[in-house]
């Protein structure tokens, strides 16, 4: 895992620069920042451009920019695959529809964040112990978890099956309200990035026993960094619950919404901060079109993306630029991907695995 | 111990280690002055490894107690016991593999004993890559470094946090005649400089060339103690490494 901050590794006093606290920027650090706020900018313009169709689709790939970065700043550098961010997603759908009737809407989408990072620190404390594909399946099963005691909540408290959301809220606020998200993402990962935090989970990602060993309280770093993530997701699903009107289980708990957002991840690339963001933008215009021609098969087509990303760009399109880019092989660009090195395996040794099989059928 | 004059860094009273029936460590006492090499030797299985993990913190004793400088550090956890200014190397190189060269070292430096950051963090690590050899491999990924290099770069990783005590557990292992010389020179130049060492070694002229003090394990338990030159000739010892015959 190379830094999530842009790097200057070319230069010799790059990760210097890189890791440099406080507010003292480098030129290219402020040369990527007037980047980054002339794209928000341009971003945060799109409604006055356009509406309907067009506008809903942009509300997709803000919501998802949200949830795919925010899902990196946890995985990423930890190479933990959380399968949770529907957890968190519905928790904060459900704080805002359970409270909308007495509560003003802000103060709820920070109770959402609220209830987001006090789960989070729960579930970290428990489970964080656990590594590899043992913590993908944990996380995966928490979404699960949520949505049961939620629905037999339901059952108990003898409500309907789901909560109806509504406040007055037109399509461009969801809008800037996800940007606004989203770039808090941002400058939090930016933040974490060039902090001792950011650099201790790198270590972890590398190797944990090693970060143990260099005096890093290894729990500590994951369970903040997995609540900071965790958070942002319960803020998400807190912004658009009342743009979905009628929560519902089934729907904010949904799995594969968790997926989604870290098959876009990886689709991106997980090594920079914004990896997530070339991911997002393709994958939700696809998957309009997967949902419009084959809306029985989506789970089926999600899953087969899924195989095809891990195993055919394991560092995601922003891998495959920066070797378009960088012709004179780079050391690190051919390790596995995010997924490979947190499952224990790369492309090779499947590869290898399948050879193997083969040459025996014969 | 030899000198009665200088502190002790280390001491172990009494550990012991059981896992399930098996007794790992048994009753280990020892005490280590500071500025001084102890060499731990015994054949395969004796729990050397298993002692040099119970001082790191990456187990617990099952009873006993080691302290660093009066200060109890068994069972306080293996980041504690490394914040406390317990650094080591592993038996099976670990390197930060997705990390450069220098970033291995700088890995050593922000959260163990002595915390650096920033530029006086990478103005350090260059400094102990220089130390231990490595000036030129900084920006380099660690898959391109030679398995003495990666010895070399394990050793500055250790010695970023400026520890206490220097825990080397097979540093010299695996290492070609050529590479062993400069591995000794390495360990012989931080002795001058006054390290705490705790070393496991197999490479026995590497043990009487270092260490000012052996202990000889066997069984989990201590057979032997005193300066490398009267442990290797005592009896008990040659029995333990050769068997009853051959004694």
């Amino acid at each position: 895992m190379t830094e999530i901050v842009k790097s200057s590794r070319p230069r010799l006093g790059g990760i210097a620069q890189t890791l440099r606290a406080g507010l003292i920027l480098t030129a290219r650090e402020r040369r990527d920042l007037l980047i980054s706020v002339l794209l928000f900018a341009a971003a945060a313009m799109v409604p006055l451009i356009t509406e309907g169709y067009v506008l809903q689709l942009a509300i997709s790939i803000a919501m998802y920019a949200a949830l795919a970065t925010s899902w990196l700043l946890f995985s990423g550098p930890t190479n933990y695959i959380a399968l949770s961010t529907a957890a968190f997603f519905g928790i904060g759908m459900y704080t805002v529809a359970g409270g909308i009737d007495d509560y003003p809407y802000p103060l709820l989408i920070a109770a959402a964040g609220v209830a987001g990072a006090v789960l989070a620190a729960i579930v970290g404390l428990a489970t964080l112990r656990v590594s590899g594909v043992y913590f993908v399946i944990f996380s995966l099963g928490l979404a699960e978890l949520v949505r049961q005691i939620m629905t037999w909540l339901q059952h108990v408290l003898g409500t309907m099956s789901g909560l109806y959301v509504t406040i007055d809220r037109s399509e461009p606020e969801y809008y800037w309200q996800l940007l606004i998200l989203t770039a808090a993402v941002f400058m939090v990962g930016w933040w974490i990035g060039r902090s001792r935090l950011g650099f201790a989970l790198r270590i972890i990602g590398n190797d944990e026993l090693v970060a143990v060993h260099c005096g890093i309280n290894t729990a500590r770093a994951k369970v903040v960094l997995f609540v900071v993530s965790s958070t942002f997701a319960s803020i998400a699903g807190a912004v658009v619950a009342p743009r979905w009107g009628y929560v519902e289980p089934v729907v904010a708990f949904s799995p594969s919404l968790s997926f989604q957002a870290v098959i876009m991840a990886l689709l991106g690339g997980t090594h920079r901060l914004w990896g997530p963001l070339l991911g997002v933008i393709p994958f939700v215009l696809l998957w309009e079109l997967i949902s419009i021609a084959f809306p029985n098969q989506t789970t089926l087509l999600l899953g087969v993306c899924f195989l095809l990303i891990v195993y055919v760009i394991p560092n995601g399109l922003l891998g495959l630029i920066e070797r378009a880019v960088n012709r004179d092989s780079r050391p690190g660009q051919s390790t596995p991907g995010a997924l490979q090195r947190a499952l224990g395996f790369s492309t090779g040794s499947l590869r290898n695995l399948l050879q193997r099989g083969k040459s025996k059928n014969v | 111990m030899s000198d009665g004059s200088s502190a002790s860094a280390l001491t172990a009273a009494d550990v012991t280690k059981r896992f399930g029936g098996l007794v790992a460590v048994d009753c280990m006492s020892f005490e280590l002055p500071e500025k001084r090499v102890l060499g731990l030797i015994g054949p395969n299985g004796s729990g050397k490894t298993t002692m040099m993990n119970l001082i790191s913190g990456a187990l617990r004793p099952s009873s006993g107690e080691i302290k660093l400088y009066g200060e109890a550090i068994s069972g306080i956890g293996a980041s504690r016991v490394a914040n406390k200014g317990v650094a080591r190397t592993f038996q099976l190189v670990r390197m930060l593999p997705a990390m450069t060269v220098l970033e291995n070292v700088m890995a050593g430096g922000v959260f163990g004993h002595a915390r650096r950051w920033g530029d006086e963090l990478e103005d350090y690590a260059r400094t102990l890559l220089r130390r231990v050899g490595l000036a030129a491999a900084g920006n380099a990924a660690v898959s391109s470094l030679t398995y003495i290099d990666q010895k070399r770069l394990e050793l500055a990783r250790a010695l970023a946090s400026d520890p206490k005590v220097l825990l080397l557990d097979e540093w010299l292992a695996g290492l070609t005649h050529g590479e062993l010389k400069i591995g000794i020179a390495l360990i012989e130049q931080l002795r001058a400089e006054g390290c705490t060492i705790i070393i496991v070694e197999h490479v026995m002229h590497a043990i009487r060339s270092l260490c000012d003090r052996c202990i000889v394990m066997s069984s989990g338990a201590k057979i032997a103690e005193g300066t490398p030159a009267e442990v290797l000739a005592d009896q008990g010892v040659v029995r333990a490494y050769l068997g009853d015959t051959n004694a």
